[in-house]
């Protein structure tokens, strides 16, 4: 029921951009006050939550080791997986990021008669996951062509690509990225039903951002190609480059559909830094993927420690309590010096 | 805060990035709306309102085409009087003449390049070609 939740939750989203953006003078609200609401809880949000993992200190050094990390000359390191120098981090943190390589590395468990257990590759997640994430960023840096006027040429080149992937389907013309997105949302939110494992430790804030992406898709989608009433590109980007440059302007009626998908956007910006989705942010501030595994050449000082607390070594512990180790029969590295009153 | 010299620069580039249109379009300039030139013959009415076509108009001309060049049909629609033949260059450029005027002043604007042209010629083009020949 945790999934029924979350989408009643967009469904309500989506009754509320759709009446409240037919009563006269709520245009306004819908298209210019919220969206710009949005964007700043966003910018706000996201810079406060990267703030605050920047304020927390790293007590240990705990990169995760996935490979051979630096020994003796003739044993190989594996330098994207052990790293050891900030360059080999950097192209760590790179391919993470760009390629999921920790996805990559998937494996399903799983339980036999026997009882035996068995592991094997599984790579579906991570396909899917590039599938969603490049389709989302596609779409994210197209939509710019509402945005800014003139349109550059790498942005029409852009659009040229993902249209012309889909060889001329429909007018306007079908994207690539669209059919990628709801393939991905719906293989993402398929998993999470299907396999057992993981619907078990699903909650509401799982599937709630599956179900708004995928309002948002249909919303784009339904605007584009069915629901064509008073979608009139042009008077959609003059109040888009309205907003961009501060001064928006909503001058003839624009169809329900454009304030849904809007508001729809505006709520997943708001959501967005305080919740799941601010891996986006968290990917670059793991301490367990951007640190060197350097803990043999440099020492990594926990900055909780009190600086007048000075270190304790053994020596200076057995000087300390040579006499009461000696006393309770406790083998000593350096013995009592010999008493003078005995000579 | 630890880190500074990395994370401080991160997200600067990052709010440079969510706000690329801001500065791309140079903070106050939205540049010039499309101008449509209206049918220099002075035609009022086209086949559809004017709301409609502005919307819908690719769809409409998607569909005369699949049903002319796919199905075969090319029945004439009589609107209001006047025959309309289902065609690009028979129908709509027969009043609006100068496709650089009207097409392209929105398509441009919206950064649409629809691929009509890869088969169609603008009345320009058709009388260039028309003098070479």
């Amino acid at each position: 029921m945790k999934y029924a939740f979350s989408f009643l939750a967009v469904l309500a989203l989506v009754l509320i951009a759709w009446l409240g953006s037919q009563i006269p003078g709520m245009q306004y609200l819908f298209g210019v006050a919220i969206p710009y609401l949005a964007i700043m809880i966003f910018l706000g949000g996201f810079v406060y939550r990267v703030v605050q993992w920047a304020k927390s200190p790293v007590p240990f050094s705990i990169p995760t080791t996935c490979g051979q990390g630096k020994s003796l000359d003739f044993i190989k390191q594996d330098k994207l997986d052990c790293p050891t120098k900030t360059s080999e981090v950097v192209a760590r943190m790179f391919l993470e990021i760009f390629a999921f390589r920790s996805l990559f590395r998937n494996t399903k468990s799983e339980l036999h008669e026997g009882p035996k257990i068995t592991h094997e590759s599984s790579r579906w997640l991570w396909i899917a996951a590039l599938l969603f994430h490049y389709s989302f960023l596609v779409i994210a840096i197209r939509h710019m062509r509402l945005f800014l006027n003139p349109v550059p040429e790498w942005l029409q080149f852009l659009d040229f690509l993902d249209s012309g992937a889909m060889l001329q389907i429909g007018s306007p013309l079908l994207y690539a990225s669209s059919l990628g997105l709801l393939g991905g949302v719906a293989f993402l939110f398929g998993r999470r039903l299907v396999n057992r494992n993981v619907r078990y430790i699903s909650l509401a804030n799982d599937y709630f951002p599956l179900f708004l992406i995928f309002a948002i898709a249909v919303t784009g989608m339904l605007m584009r190609y069915i629901l064509r009433t008073d979608i009139d590109i042009i008077s959609i980007k003059e109040l888009l480059v309205g907003l961009v440059t501060l001064s928006p302007v909503i001058n003839v009626k624009i169809g329900s559909i454009f304030y849904i998908h809007v508001f729809l956007v505006s709520a997943l910006l708001v959501y967005f830094p305080f919740s799941k989705l601010m891996h986006a942010g968290g990917v670059f501030m793991s301490p367990t993927r951007n640190m060197a595994n350097d803990s043999r050449e440099k020492r990594h000082i926990n900055p909780w420690n009190d600086p007048t607390i000075k270190p304790h070594s053994y020596a200076g512990y057995e000087d300390d309590f040579r006499e009461f180790m000696v006393e309770a029969g406790l083998p000593v590295e350096k013995e009592l010096p010999p008493k003078k009153d005995e000579e | 805060m630890y880190n500074k010299g990395t994370i401080i620069p991160g997200l600067i580039i990052f709010i440079a990035f969510v706000t690329f249109p801001v500065w791309f379009n140079g903070l106050t300039t939205a540049g010039d709306l499309p101008k449509p030139e209206l049918p220099p013959g002075g035609e009022k009415e086209c086949v559809m309102p004017a709301d409609y076509m502005r919307a819908n108009h690719m769809q409409l001309l998607n569909e005369w085409r699949d049903n002319v060049l796919r199905d075969g049909n090319r029945e004439i629609l009589e609107i209001g009087g006047k025959k309309y033949p289902k065609g690009l260059q028979m129908a709509c450029m027969q009043c609006h003449s100068v496709k650089e005027k009207f097409c392209d002043s929105c398509h441009t604007y919206a950064a649409v390049t629809p691929y009509c042209w890869d088969c169609h010629l603008t009345p320009k083009d058709a009388k260039s070609k028309e003098a070479t020949h």
